[in-house]
């Protein structure tokens, strides 16, 4: 069913943790739906220096949240910013079809820690306009209240 | 991987030794077509009437009682359209539950779409239906009550014989799904007031792709498959003799060890509950505490998800099964962990671990020695622990 590639970050998940003086910090997703990633970044002189990551989720939730961190550390916010859910996908060698949303979702958290970087720094990212962190990526069939 | 431990006997369970050997001459020795009227026809036709016999005598059924079928799902689907079809004329409501399993389900769903109504039963936190409801469901138009012995994932055994009386009085016809009950709950037909009854062969140490559909005589029922005069003309087709000879052994293999086995299985169950409950925090039991089946562990662990769960598990050789939506495709936890009433967010982290006759206490401590390292390794990398950890409520604990 899972790539090698993604049973790989699965099994040895690269940059799980919290980064305690983490300057960008983005949290998606509900648990409701059984995915929440949370990605901190330490960005200085607009390059990404370090990440972090923690993830409730089924396991290509767990390897699309570590590849992605892997794939936008040393970028600039930039580079990072253009990182889409498609070259996640391809980075772990493709994902289950019922299983891209969790590429969408660590693309998701990645703008979401870039936009609260912006915030509090007060500055503008491009791409990043119309961006909101709270939208959801799963396509529900209901609505309901936890 | 030092160590492969199979706790899904609910999934599927191994074939016994005694089986495959019973079946074994009928695939190449006894190959005979049992319609055949010569001596290689009659040979096979006499392994079927020994094997419809075993089925019958673990169930309290008459031997013509019993129909073989291609397995649980057949049998489900038979007993309902077949009922429904058959009694249209007297009416078109039918009462299930909200946890059967999706062979007993989507059929609903099917005849809902052909002009049938159906009344859904909801049952409480433990998974039991409650007899009120059933007996405030039933309407003039009713002509089938299904509602399933044992459920498949959370274990819970419903109160059959009542459910049965019910119906009788009611003059309703009564089906239940017993494909997870046979072999581990003694079942007479008769004694339970049950008229259709589900089984399948390979949840009980026999071959898979072969069940039966047990017809109280005298019950109107369709044909399920129209062709030749096999199974009394309502199931066409050859038989699977090899399958049907090695059902018929497992059935009487389950006779004969019931009170072992099961004794077996329970104390493993508790073996696991107790393992897990001691040295696992923010965890709970589904199913109800004492009626549920003797091999069934089903629990949610708080903070993680179930298929990462099993994942993990099967890294180090242990095979389970989970109600999480991860490991359905669809984005809902399971409907019957819906039903009794879990939140989502912890019923995405379900677990089911269900034992068997191999199983042995060595792979229970096995799993006791791996299952809270990896539960601890999911929840570290969890953001709902954090919250935990800084003191906030859990599901668990307001339960």
């Amino acid at each position: 069913m899972y790539s090698e590639k993604v049973m790989d970050h699965f099994t040895n998940p690269r940059n799980v943790g919290e980064i305690e003086d983490a300057n960008g910090i983005g949290q998606v997703g509900n648990a409701k739906c059984g995915d929440i990633m949370k990605i901190y970044l330490k960005i200085e002189n607009d390059i990404i220096e370090d990440v972090k990551f923690k993830t409730f989720g089924c396991g290509s939730a767990i390897a699309s949240s570590s590849i992605a961190t892997e794939m936008i550390k040393g970028k600039s916010i930039q580079e990072a910013v253009e990182i889409t859910n498609k070259a996640v996908v391809e980075a772990l060698g493709g994902l289950p079809a019922p299983k891209v949303h969790c590429s969408v979702l660590a693309e998701q958290a990645v703008k979401a820690a870039l936009l609260d970087y912006a915030k509090k720094n007060n500055i503008e990212i491009k791409g990043l306009e119309d961006f909101d962190p709270d939208e959801d990526p799963h396509d529900h069939h209901e609505e309901e209240e936890i | 991987m030092n160590r492969r431990v199979y706790l899904d006997y609910s999934a599927t369970t191994p074939m016994k030794k005694e089986v495959l050997e019973e079946m074994q001459p009928y695939f190449i020795d006894k190959f005979g077509n049992p319609s055949s009227i010569y001596s290689f026809g009659r040979e096979a036709k006499k392994a079927v009437d020994i094997a419809r016999d075993q089925v019958a005598k673990l169930i309290g059924a008459k031997t013509d009682e019993v129909y073989f079928t291609a397995g649980g799902s057949e049998a489900d689907n038979w007993a309902i359209k077949g009922i429904a079809y058959a009694n249209k004329d007297k009416g078109n409501h039918i009462i299930t539950t909200k946890i059967e399993h999706h062979a007993v389900l989507h059929v609903c769903e099917h005849l809902e779409k052909n002009g049938f109504n159906v009344t859904y039963l909801d049952v409480d936190e433990h998974g039991l239906i409650n007899l009120e409801d059933l007996k405030n469901a039933i309407t003039d138009q009713t002509i089938l009550i299904s509602i399933m012995f044992a459920n498949n994932e959370i274990g819970t055994i419903q109160p059959i014989k009542e459910i049965g009386q019910i119906a009788k009085e009611k003059g309703v016809t009564f089906h239940t799904d017993a494909v997870q009950a046979l072999g581990n709950v003694a079942i007479d037909v008769n004694a339970l007031n049950i008229d259709l009854m589900s089984l399948s062969s390979h949840k009980i140490y026999g071959p898979k792709g072969i069940g039966a559909l047990y017809i109280r005589k005298g019950i109107k029922i369709h044909s399920f498959v129209h062709g030749g005069a096999q199974e009394r003309r309502r199931r066409a087709g050859t038989e699977n003799v090899p399958g049907i000879v090695g059902f018929g052994k497992a059935c009487e293999l389950a006779m004969e060890n019931m009170d072992t086995h099961i004794k077996h299985l329970k104390m493993l169950r508790e073996k696991l509950i107790k393992g897990i409950m001691e040295n696992i925090g923010y965890v709970r039991l589904n199913g109800h505490p004492e009626k549920r089946l003797p091999g069934n562990v089903n629990m949610v662990f708080e903070f993680i998800e179930g298929e990462s769960l099993l994942l993990s598990l099967d890294m180090v050789g242990i095979a389970g099964s989970s109600g999480s939506a991860c490991t359905s495709g669809s984005l809902d936890p399971s409907h019957v962990l819906m039903a009794i009433g879990l939140p989502h967010e912890i019923a995405h982290g379900s677990l089911r671990l269900t034992v068997g006759d191999f199983t042995t206490e060595e792979d229970i401590d096995y799993v006791l020695e791996q299952l809270p390292k990896i539960v601890d390794r999911l929840r570290q990398m969890s953001p709902l622990y954090e919250k935990v950890k800084g003191g906030q409520k859990s599901c668990t604990q307001k339960k």
